[in-house]
């Protein structure tokens, strides 16, 4: 133990780490707390002093918005299908990685790629690859150069091309692009914790399975997935806290419009929701709506980890 | 069923193509392993006994040589037609599975017409269980077991399936002093109940000594001496074999044989019959030393240790080439500490002399 004596010394060394504490974290929660239970919070009426009512009128409000419930059922949506197929993937290809020893590195670093490159310029890829220029339909006057490299390929297998970002395309269609884009971009990182869990299993267990005579499959099912079930929880989970916190994907993909020209904000998600209500200088309505999400979070990773105390063998 | 092993060598290739030397961990292994029987496989690291072992298991392909159980060959089989059981040396239990998952495991991977059903499997997981006697702690998960406990569910994982021979790893090193003991008469013990062909790898003699049939001694990829325990301790074909066997250690001492008499120093020994002129290397038991005042062989009196039944003396010799003599010796013997010297007579069954270049045992007639 420390000298009471020394003791400010101590308070004196850890004093920048919790001033930047206190200054960032602790107050922006309070203050989001705050300003989530006072009506019609608003940083501009604040500053000319005005004075709130203490009451849960800016939760009301955010359940009541149409757009609301829009950009929950976006967020959910795109959790519950891109954090499975995700995991799936990665596992997959974490085990195959796992089992060449050819070319391992090089791949490895192929599939890191995405990880280290930025989720906008990603964004901007996959919608050239995805996007149609210039118009079908079109008058005269437009031509079209391309349908994307996506279409292409559509139609050199004899399809009919399908109008995935541009204007008047379906919600489906929408979906899907933003599906295939969250999960390729969160693939590096799972690929990477899982490879690490995999390298770390005692190969004995795989050497014992082979002398029983232990067929591929099973062994994948009976011993890599439960040996590797800590690394699969913490990937899932995060996964989700990453999915419900949605943004930047959507922004790469379809600009700040969030949807489709012909009907903006149709993409939305939990977090552009709380934007927009910022922009619109109603931080009382945003804080409402942050601790929403933060509710959400919560509950979520706790479903997640009363389920998976029973199927992780650590 | 027999296991016959035909010139069996295994070279590994060097990881560094520049600087690097190929390892030969098996070279030229031949040794037929006589049915129903437990051989110790023992040496220092770095022998070859767990290559031996794993490439009679499947796990490693031999470079050139042939594996045969009884008149099938093996060779080229995988490990899991060849109808084997094996413990690894941490026993490799899967963590997330019960004792009674993991025995019934390897069942449950039988396929055609060996395939059993659920009330077979259960039937044949109790009794193995029952066997090494673990068949209350079936519910558990290995890590709620002790170390000997997950010994016993490695073994009866092995053993679940008949297996024709069953191969152990190192099976004791795991495990504290006292449990060692018990363990290994446990070994013995189902090894003798099952009647399989058992092969153990060991770095520790008197594990080997104590319960095997047969010891297979190694050193650097070649086999040294084999036999039955009793007889290679008393009759070790090189100087390495003597040294590695019995505890405590042979004394090692350097002496020359002159006109039919070994000395050491100054000191005649014995007497031995068809045995040139020469320099030699003397290894003497520490039982082969009897007190006496007239004694031939004089050391320095160090100290003594008492053990109970016996006293061991710890003394110096100037041509020891061991640091100290440890001599063993029945505690009737009075032994006074007051004298500096300390003087000895040998039992020439238990004095070994060695070629001083080759190391090579020089056996001679007593005369």
């Amino acid at each position: 133990m420390v000298d009471s004596k020394q003791k400010w010394k101590a308070w004196l060394y850890l004093s920048p780490a919790i001033v930047l504490l206190l200054v960032f974290t602790v107050w922006p929660i309070f203050n989001t707390v705050r300003m989530a239970f006072l009506e019609n919070y608003s940083g501009l009426k604040a500053a000319a002093g005005m004075q709130f009512n203490f009451g849960i009128g800016n939760f009301l409000k955010v359940i009541e918005y149409k757009r609301f419930v829009q950009c929950l059922k976006n967020t959910v949506l795109l959790c519950v299908l891109t954090v499975p197929i995700s995991t799936l993937l990665a596992l997959l290809i974490a085990v195959a990685l796992n089992s060449i020893k050819f070319l391992q590195k090089g791949l490895q670093t192929i599939f890191f790629l995405p990880y280290v490159t930025n989720s906008i310029a990603i964004g901007m890829v996959f919608a050239a690859m995805f996007n149609i220029v210039g118009s079908f339909y079109g008058t005269e006057n437009e031509l079209i150069v391309t349908a994307g490299i996506i279409n292409n390929v559509i139609e050199f297998f004899g399809g009919e091309h399908i109008n995935w970002i541009n204007y008047g395309s379906t919600y489906e269609a929408n979906m899907f692009v933003m599906v295939v884009y969250i999960v390729w971009n969160a693939l590096p990182f799972k690929i990477l914790v899982l490879l690490g869990g995999l390298q770390s299993i005692n190969k004995q267990y795989y050497d014992a399975a082979k002398v029983d005579g232990t067929p591929r499959r099973r062994v994948f099912t009976h011993i890599t997935v439960p040996l590797l079930s800590p690394m699969l929880a913490y990937v899932i989970i995060t996964g989700f806290i990453g999915g419900f916190k949605e943004y930047t994907s959507i922004v790469g993909i379809f600009g700040e419009n969030m949807g489709p020209p012909n009907d903006a904000g149709r993409l939305n998600t939990m977090v552009g929701f709380i934007y927009d209500a910022l922009e619109t200088n109603s931080q009382g309505r945003a804080s409402a709506a942050a601790l929403i999400l933060f509710a959400i979070i919560l509950a979520v990773t706790m479903i997640n980890n009363q389920v998976s105390k029973k199927r992780i063998h650590y | 069923m027999k296991v016959v092993l035909q010139n069996l060598t295994k070279i590994f290739p060097s990881r560094d193509k520049k600087a690097g030397k190929e390892v030969v961990a098996v070279n030229d292994f031949t040794f037929e392993i006589p049915d129903g029987k437990l051989i110790g496989l023992l040496g220092p690291s770095g022998c070859g006994k767990s290559t031996t072992l794993y490439m009679i298991s499947g796990l490693q392909k031999p470079t050139s040589g042939k594996i045969f159980f009884g008149d099938d060959d093996v060779t080229e089989l995988s490990t899991e037609n060849r109808g084997i059981g094996l413990v690894f040396q941490n026993y490799a239990l899967y963590p997330h599975m019960t004792v009674k998952q993991n025995i019934l495991f390897p069942l449950q991977n039988l396929k055609g017409a060996d395939k059993l059903t659920k009330d077979q499997m259960l039937e044949r997981a109790y009794e193995v269980a029952k066997l090494v006697q673990i068949d209350e702690l079936m519910e558990r998960k290995p890590s709620e077991l002790s170390g000997g406990q997950q010994q016993r569910v490695a073994i009866a994982r092995a053993l679940v399936k008949m297996p024709r021979v069953l191969l152990l790893d190192e099976p004791l090193s795991n495990l504290d002093a006292r449990l060692r003991l018990q363990t290994r008469e446990e070994i013995r013990r189902i090894q003798k109940e099952t009647n399989i062909t058992t092969v153990f790898v060991t770095h520790d003699q008197e594990e080997a000594m104590s319960i095997s049939d047969m010891i297979v001694v190694m050193k650097l990829g070649v086999v040294q001496q084999i036999g039955k325990p009793q007889e290679v301790y008393d009759d070790p074909t090189n100087l390495f074999v003597a040294k590695f066997l019995g505890t405590p250690p042979i004394n090692v001492l350097s002496g020359r044989v002159e006109n039919g008499r070994v000395y050491i120093g100054k000191d005649a020994i014995m007497d031995v019959k068809g045995v040139e002129n020469q320099e030699v290397i003397i290894g003497i038991r520490p039982e082969g030393f009897e007190l006496n005042e007239n004694g031939a062989l004089r050391c320095e009196m160090n100290n003594v240790e008492v053990m109970g039944r016996d006293v061991s003396i710890v003394s110096t010799n100037p041509a020891s080439i061991s640091p100290c003599i440890r001599s063993i010796i029945n505690a009737d013997n009075k032994v006074d500490l007051a004298n500096k010297t300390v003087r000895y007579n040998v039992k020439p069954h238990k004095v070994f002399l060695f070629n001083k270049e080759t190391e090579e045992r020089i056996r001679y007639e007593v005369k």
